[in-house]
């Protein structure tokens, strides 16, 4: 795998982009991180419902998601919105973020005297970060600074057949070059626990893959109660999964056949090269997040019934398992599985893949950046509000 | 040219669908020889290569997922109605 060219950070990391981002500390500053949005072109609005209402293990899951948002080398400075009275507490973050050495600021809209005037200020802000960030320009990194996420969603019976492993593939050659692929979705790999112990890098490593797929499958059993053998639905049955190992295995496909290094908690940064497994729900939009917060720079998010989604700083690139797909949802596909391993082999679609990869890292729009495809961000909770 | 089926791992007894497939119909294998379908075989869904014995394993992926439920046949159509989930996989 070649060196491509991202954008240096403080920390050493490498960014594929270089997004000056508005973070409400809580759903109270959405509106207000919407109008700096409106009045300066060019700054990515972090929408989310969450910072306040919140104890205990939640609490320390959206602190670390949205303070490892902040971190993710796509990001080249942040503004942050806080209210006053939320326990999400703006300098907080704050003081995370600017330990990685990342220009951020930070406000409250209760200090700054209500909605415009705090619109205003940000949007102050907002532009003078912009004009720094606009000064960061791109240099020679290594496929070491890489860190791939690993995504599937809307899957269907050839998602686990063609753009998985194709996906695999990429993420086995990623590896090989010393950087680091994320494979995330704990549920999606229950049934699998033994095969990827069995690939763990060492003991205590095989350990935490056996805790981390027990627990996923306790979960489900606690959320859904006998409905939870429906982890293999009825349409996964009509598509010709006959067991929840058949299913899995085409889940895991997405992460080759690379040892297992690290597992690790959701949206937290590995330390590890290589392939790393991140605990988190299936639920797309919730284990991006993840990903995301993790500091991956690109996603790989291969789809079968067509899912179109994106995410606010990270490219994701979507991979359709099916050519009817593809030329249905063709504005929304970056990549046709089925066509580019017809006549070719793996390694040939591999190829082709890699490239494109390469080429999204160093700017190229994917199509769910052109479509604007970066709505919300949703965050995974263990319990209700209060 | 377009393959009739997909092996996923050169270790697999069983071959997945690119297309529906009709019972009696001849398709090639991506390694080299044919195969004909005994049964139906809806796209996606897995088709044997081997015979594959009452309690042998159903390799796909290189893995087992699960244990064969009756004898299976070369072409037959490898599913829930002849597979059963692996106590040991």
């Amino acid at each position: 795998m070649r060196s491509f060219k991202g954008y240096p950070r403080p920390d050493g990391k490498v960014g594929a982009r270089n997004h000056v981002v508005v973070l409400p500390t809580v759903s109270c500053a959405n509106g207000v991180a919407g109008a700096i949005a409106r009045q300066v072109e060019g700054v990515v609005p972090l929408y989310h419902g969450h910072g306040c209402g919140r104890g205990g293990r939640d609490l320390e899951l959206h602190f670390r998601a949205l303070a490892g948002l902040l971190a993710n080398p796509n990001v080249a400075a942040a503004l942050l919105v806080g209210l006053g009275c939320e326990v999400m507490k703006a300098r907080f973050l704050a003081d995370t973020a600017e330990a990685g050495g990342k220009p951020v600021e930070h406000f409250e809209i209760q200090e700054a005297g209500g909605s415009r005037r705090a619109a205003q200020k940000g949007a102050a802000i907002a532009r003078s970060l912009l004009e720094t960030a606009s000064a960061c320009e791109r240099v020679e990194a290594s496929p070491q600074d890489l860190l791939l996420g690993l995504k599937c969603g809307g899957s269907d019976s050839l998602s686990g057949v063609t753009a998985n492993p194709l996906v695999g593939e990429v993420a086995d050659r990623v590896v090989a070059a010393g950087g680091t692929t994320v494979l995330t979705e704990s549920t999606e790999m229950i049934g699998t626990s033994h095969i990827l112990e069995r690939r763990a890098s060492d003991p205590e490593v095989a350990a935490r893959v056996k805790e981390m797929i027990e627990a996923a499958d306790r979960r489900t059993h606690e959320i859904m109660g006998p409905m939870a053998s429906l982890v293999i639905a009825p349409g996964n049955l009509e598509g010709g999964m006959s067991s929840i190992q058949e299913k899995s295995l085409g889940c895991i496909a997405k992460a080759g056949t690379s040892p297992v290094m690290q597992v690790v908690d959701y949206a937290e940064t590995p330390a590890a090269g290589g392939l790393v497994l991140m605990d988190g729900p299936g639920y797309d939009t919730e284990s991006m997040t993840g990903l995301a917060a993790a500091g991956v720079q690109v996603m790989m998010f291969t789809t079968g019934r067509g899912n179109p989604i994106g995410y606010p700083v990270v490219p994701v690139i979507k991979i359709a398992s099916n050519t009817p797909l593809f030329r249905t949802m063709e504005d929304d596909m970056d990549v046709d599985a089925e066509a580019a391993l017809d006549g070719a082999s793996l390694t040939g679609a591999g190829d082709a893949l890699e490239e494109l990869l390469l080429r999204v890292l160093e700017g190229e729009q994917t199509k769910a950046e052109l479509n604007g495809q970066d709505g919300i961000i949703c965050l995974y909770s263990t319990h209700s509000s209060f | 040219m377009e393959q009739d089926v997909i092996i996923i791992n050169e270790a697999d007894n069983v071959a997945v669908a690119r297309r529906d497939i009709p019972a009696g119909e001849e398709v090639a294998l991506p390694t080299g020889g044919s195969l004909t379908a005994a049964a139906d075989i809806p796209r996606g869904h897995k088709v044997a290569l081997v015979a594959i014995a009452d309690g042998g394993r159903v390799i796909k992926y290189g893995e087992c997922i699960g244990v064969a439920g009756a004898d299976i046949g070369p072409g037959d159509w490898v599913h829930t109605h002849n597979i059963e989930a692996a106590d040991k996989p």
